[in-house]
């Protein structure tokens, strides 16, 4: 117990110093995680309202495959990207591997499911409610998906972080294409994962604290979203 | 008149002309013998029916009888199973000039103000263009002490307001209206009415849908009466509501003056 006291004591002095190896790791996953949903909104955004609006053969099957791949195993997408990359991998000659370039394109593929999953449902319900208007007013495709995508805004960041949680959480992905190397692609749940086994409990404590401040502030960003949404009835 | 055809333009004039009080009303637009149906039902049936150019049609009967789906046909959300629509002798025209108001206002995620400049933005007016016309539009509908409020917060007639404001942001040739004050009170009634007439006096042809006669009698210059899908009578509107012709407007009016 005192061993557990003194970890939590000096998780507290590493957070309340800034320590410059804990701002690293929490730096690198803000950058992995944040520019992987960047990209992953960027694919998922227009194509989940091109599944939302657009009627073609497939559609179905599409939609059925974007939902069930929000379920996806980090192990495995992890795995399948580092056979990507590997040296013997199609795209080996990049060099990419165990690079925080690697970690950004597993939790991108992680990632771009969900935000087009939600992006479709959102984008579909609304569509709902604006087709016969946008018909009655002459919009074309590009006109119609640009007005939908806006008016969803809000749910649409709501679809952004829901990724924002997955990839901050996540550890399995980035491990594996990523091999948790010291001062280059250690990341947050990594660096707990590692420190724990290790038996230096103060920097896993101080990165699992962090790391659920993270996830308070995620959550009450949305609910804040969503009040803000409801009282100009544009949710 | 020793020429009777005069060169034909090639391209119809960019707005309808005000129509003179004692003209003779071309016509804007025909349903030459529409059906349609859905689920192998005939919910019009031989529908013939000519609109003039300018001047309020009312088109009343009661419910089920295909007023709206004769609105969704002239907006072209929907084609008719069998028959025509002749616009002005010509071609299918453009959206923007013919624009539909829903009985329930379908506004948008914005602002009273971005409602109606991105309605201008769809029909493709040019944005240096767009902040004049929407200063216009909001003093149109009154709107002006609310134009930076969320449209969907707004009362019902204030919503309908916009609604009506925004489908005349392009200058449409057409206006069509779906019960625009069902459900309101007498004063945004009134409000809407005042659109409805200005619409009109700017040389708009309106066709409104209501169930109220009153409504029918003060804006109306004739009447069409459905049933069944079909047109049973249609007239000038004093006559129409004095004297109606079928056992089937007769009921209806009289039922209106019960309820
Ligand atoms: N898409 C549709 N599919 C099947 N039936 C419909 C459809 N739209 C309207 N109807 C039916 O057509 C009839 C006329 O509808 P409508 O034009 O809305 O009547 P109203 O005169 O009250 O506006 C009603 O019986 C309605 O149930
Ligand atoms: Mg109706």
């Amino acid at each position: 117990m005192q061993d557990f006291g003194a970890a939590f004591g000096s998780a507290f002095t590493l957070i309340a110093t800034a320590d410059s190896e804990l701002m690293e790791i929490i730096a690198l996953s803000l950058r992995v995680t944040l520019f992987a949903v960047l990209v992953a909104c960027l694919i998922g955004f227009p194509l989940g309202a091109t599944l939302a609006i657009a009627r073609f053969p497939g559609r179905g099957v599409l939609v059925v495959l974007t939902s069930a791949l929000m379920g996806l195993p980090p192990v495995v997408v992890g795995l399948a990207v580092y056979l990507l990359l590997s040296n013997a991998g199609p795209l080996g000659v990049l060099r990419l591997l165990y690079s925080p370039t690697a970690m950004i394109i597993a939790q991108t593929v992680l990632v771009t499911p969900i935000v087009a999953a939600l992006t479709r449902q959102f984008i579909e319900d609304l569509y709902g409610e604006y087709r016969e208007l946008l018909e009655s007013m002459g919009a074309g495709r590009g006109a119609t998906i640009a007005t939908l995508l806006w008016d969803a805004r809000y749910s649409l960041v709501t679809a952004a972080l829901a990724g924002v949680g997955r990839a901050l959480a996540e550890v399995g992905a980035v491990m594996i294409v990523g091999g948790n190397i010291n001062h280059v692609t250690r990341v947050m749940t990594t660096s707990i994962a590692l420190e724990t086994s290790r038996g230096e409990l103060a920097l896993a404590l101080g990165l699992g604290i962090i790391l659920v401040l993270m996830s308070i502030l995620v959550n009450a960003g949305l609910i804040g979203l969503k009040a803000s949404a409801e009282r100009r009835a544009y949710a | 008149m020793p020429s009777v055809e005069p060169t034909r333009k090639p391209a119809p004039p960019p707005a309808a002309p005000p129509v003179p009080a004692v003209a003779v009303r071309q016509v804007a637009v025909t349903l030459d013998r529409v059906t349609f149906e859905r689920g192998g039902k005939r919910l019009l049936d031989d529908l013939t029916l000519s609109l003039t150019r300018g001047g309020i049609t009312a088109l009343m009967g009661p419910n089920g009888a295909g007023k709206s789906l004769t609105l969704r046909l002239l907006a072209g959300l929907i084609t008719p199973t069998q028959g025509r629509i002749v616009w002005d002798g010509d071609s299918p025209i453009p959206a923007r000039d013919v624009a539909l108001v829903f009985q329930k206002p379908v506004l948008f995620r914005r602002t009273v103000r971005a409602n109606l400049d991105h309605a201008l933005s769809i029909y493709g007016v040019p944005r240096r263009l767009r902040s004049a016309r929407v200063d216009e539009l909001l003093e149109i509908g009154q709107l002006r002490g609310l134009a930076d409020r969320p449209a969907r917060v707004l009362s019902g007639g204030e919503q309908q307001r916009v609604a009506m404001v925004r489908a005349l942001a392009a200058r449409p040739r057409i206006l069509l209206l779906d019960e625009p004050s069902a459900s309101l009170d007498p004063p945004a009634t009134a409000a809407i009415e005042g659109l409805v007439r200005g619409a009109a006096a700017d040389g708009v042809k309106v066709v409104l849908v209501t169930h109220e006669s009153g409504q029918a009698r003060r804006l109306a210059d004739d009447v069409v009466f459905l049933h069944r899908g079909r047109v049973v009578e249609c007239g000038p509107s004093p006559a129409f509501f004095d004297r109606p012709q079928s056992a089937e407007a007769r009921a209806y009016l009289a039922g209106l003056l019960l309820v």
